[in-house]
């Protein structure tokens, strides 16, 4: 017996999604290359750096859509794309941070320590990219069952992670804050959603014996 | 009926230059599209888009004052930009100030100085000769150009006008106009853009007023009709569409430095010395030149510390940055 719109949920929503998570890595590839017509500008490796770390964050926020839509739709098999959309944000983030020890930097590795001990911003998105990795190697089927209850507060991190990649994005800009107080207000929702949530179960937890007797 | 046909006519004098240009950006359209029958959409839209041709100008090289280093692309130049008041976005100027109007144009003239008034741009321009001057161009950043500009010196205008023996700074300020610069509706920064020098670095021969880069007339989102170029200091300190210029006797307060002191300051000498708060100004990323990911060492007033290192002497670069 399978729940409903399981197929639906695995067969089709799943692998469009997979689509759309690898779709600005092929644009990024594709423009790196010189393919299709995609142009990165004149500062390439500046647009490829900020693209990872962009999508980084879209990815982490989009995955942390996922509770607040299974709460809002009753419909469970939104769950199935968590581990898909999360592992997405983990490439892109990883990817960004390689991007800029490799080729940003040239593998100059004083200049890395440097940036990573010394400058805030660096430090706080490294510190999100550290606590990310646990998340991303415990993502597995057995992981999960290993864990247990465990595996849940583990994974609360990445609200942690969320919040790191947000300040991040911020410290970095110039003066324009307009974009990553975007990204904080998107992340301030879906936290205060959560909160919320939560609240609402606890006056009912607190309520229910009272019901329960009456 | 006799149809003629012309053999000698190529296709770049029939096609306007901006369109001629955009080409290429008209083929990808199509190859991006994949639809054939978009294509007249296509071309509308890379029509709309193209930019005016810009006019040529009559100028000398003056290769004593140049750099023979490979220079950035027309490309490059005039589609990677930093000038907030069309948008924060490197791309932003270049798209946002197509309809920007540079004529007619006024200069203000005010503060110490014997001369002052309004000037129109062609009073300002008349009596200079234009020359060719191709700098090193570092943003703060980190990243450089080689750019081609045409123009002249600074000090030349400055002369013209006589200041007075109190005038120790000069000011300028860029056109302050929201309906023409959609950018100055957020205040991303303190608008109206302001800049300055220490009369001496104003009076310094490198010193440049721009017009134009490549030979031709300045395109909007390079700071037309008017531009300071500055080559030893941080691009942001080259103040674009300028329409004042005052004489004064206390230092001015900089856009920059009004909104981030910790991180600019009014000199903004290139050092590699100083790192930027939040980054390093060592090495730099020379836009389009090279192997993807290499970046070169930064110099010291960024390559010009023979001719104005001798500016500053005494001091203390790391304090005044």
């Amino acid at each position: 017996m399978t729940a409903p719109g399981e197929g639906l949920a695995r067969f089709v929503l799943k692998p469009l999604v997979l689509a759309g998570c690898l779709a600005p890595f092929a644009w990024l590839a594709a423009g790196a290359a010189g393919l299709g017509g995609v142009s990165l500008g004149a500062n390439p490796v500046e647009e490829i750096l900020h693209s990872l770390g962009r999508w980084g964050l879209n990815f982490l926020l989009i995955t942390l859509c996922i509770t607040p839509l299974r709460q809002l739709t009753g419909w469970v098999q939104w769950m199935r794309l968590r581990r898909m959309l999360g592992l997405t944000a983990f490439f892109y983030i990883l990817g960004h941070f390689l991007f800029y020890v490799l080729v940003d930097q040239g593998g100059d590795l004083g200049v890395i320590v440097e940036d990573v001990l010394k400058r805030p911003y660096i430090t706080l998105g490294f510190t999100g990219l550290l606590l990310l990795l646990p998340l991303a190697l415990t993502s597995t089927k057995g992981a999960m069952r290993r864990l247990g209850r465990r595996w849940q507060r583990l994974h609360r991190l990445v609200y942690v992670v969320a919040a790191l990649g947000c300040i991040h994005f911020y410290w970095q800009v110039k003066a324009d804050v307009r974009e990553p107080l975007l990204y904080v207000g998107a992340l301030a929702l879906l936290l205060g959603w959560r909160w919320w949530k939560h609240r609402d179960r606890l006056s009912h937890a607190a309520r229910a014996p009272f019901e329960r007797a009456a | 009926m006799i149809i003629r046909q012309s053999q000698d006519v190529r296709p770049s004098e029939i096609t306007s230059e901006g369109v001629y240009r955009s080409r290429r950006a008209f083929l990808a359209g199509i190859a991006g599209t994949g639809l054939m029958a978009a294509a007249p959409d296509v071309l509308a839209r890379a029509l709309a888009s193209a930019p005016p041709a810009p006019s040529p100008l009559r100028y000398t090289p003056n290769p004593r004052l140049s750099t023979t280093e490979r220079q950035n692309s027309w490309e490059e130049v005039t589609t990677y930009n930093n000038f907030y008041e069309f948008g924060t976005g490197k791309a932003d100027p270049a798209d946002n100030s197509r309809g920007f109007r540079t004529r007619p144009w006024n200069v203000a003239i005010e503060g110490e100085a014997e001369v002052t008034g309004s000037f129109t741009l062609e009073d300002i321009l008349r009596p200079h000769p234009l020359e060719e001057r191709i700098y090193r161009l570092r943003c703060v950043e980190a990243w450089s150009m080689v750019i081609p500009w045409i123009g002249f010196p600074l000090g030349d205008l400055i002369k013209r006008f006589k200041p007075t023996s109190r005038a120790r700074y000069v000011e300028f300020t860029t056109l302050l106009d929201p309906q023409q610069m959609p950018g100055q509706r957020y205040p991303v920064l303190d608008w109206p853009y302001v800049e300055g020098l220490r009369l001496d670095e104003a009076m310094h021969p490198l010193a440049l007023l721009a017009v134009g880069l490549y030979g031709k007339v300045l395109p909007n989102q390079n700071g037309a009709p008017l531009r300071l170029v500055v080559p030893w200091k941080y691009g942001f300190k080259s103040i674009k569409s300028i329409v004042r210029i005052r004489f004064t006797a206390d230092r001015p307060r900089t856009s920059w430095e009004k909104a981030l002191p910790r991180e600019y300051g009014f000199y903004a000498n290139v050092n590699p010395g100083v790192d930027h708060p939040r980054w390093s100004q060592k090495r730099e990323r020379r836009i389009g030149s090279g192997a993807f990911w290499d970046r070169q060492p930064t110099q010291m007033f960024n390559g010009y510390a023979d001719q104005v290192a001798s500016l500053y002497g005494g001091l203390d670069l790391a304090r005044n940055f």
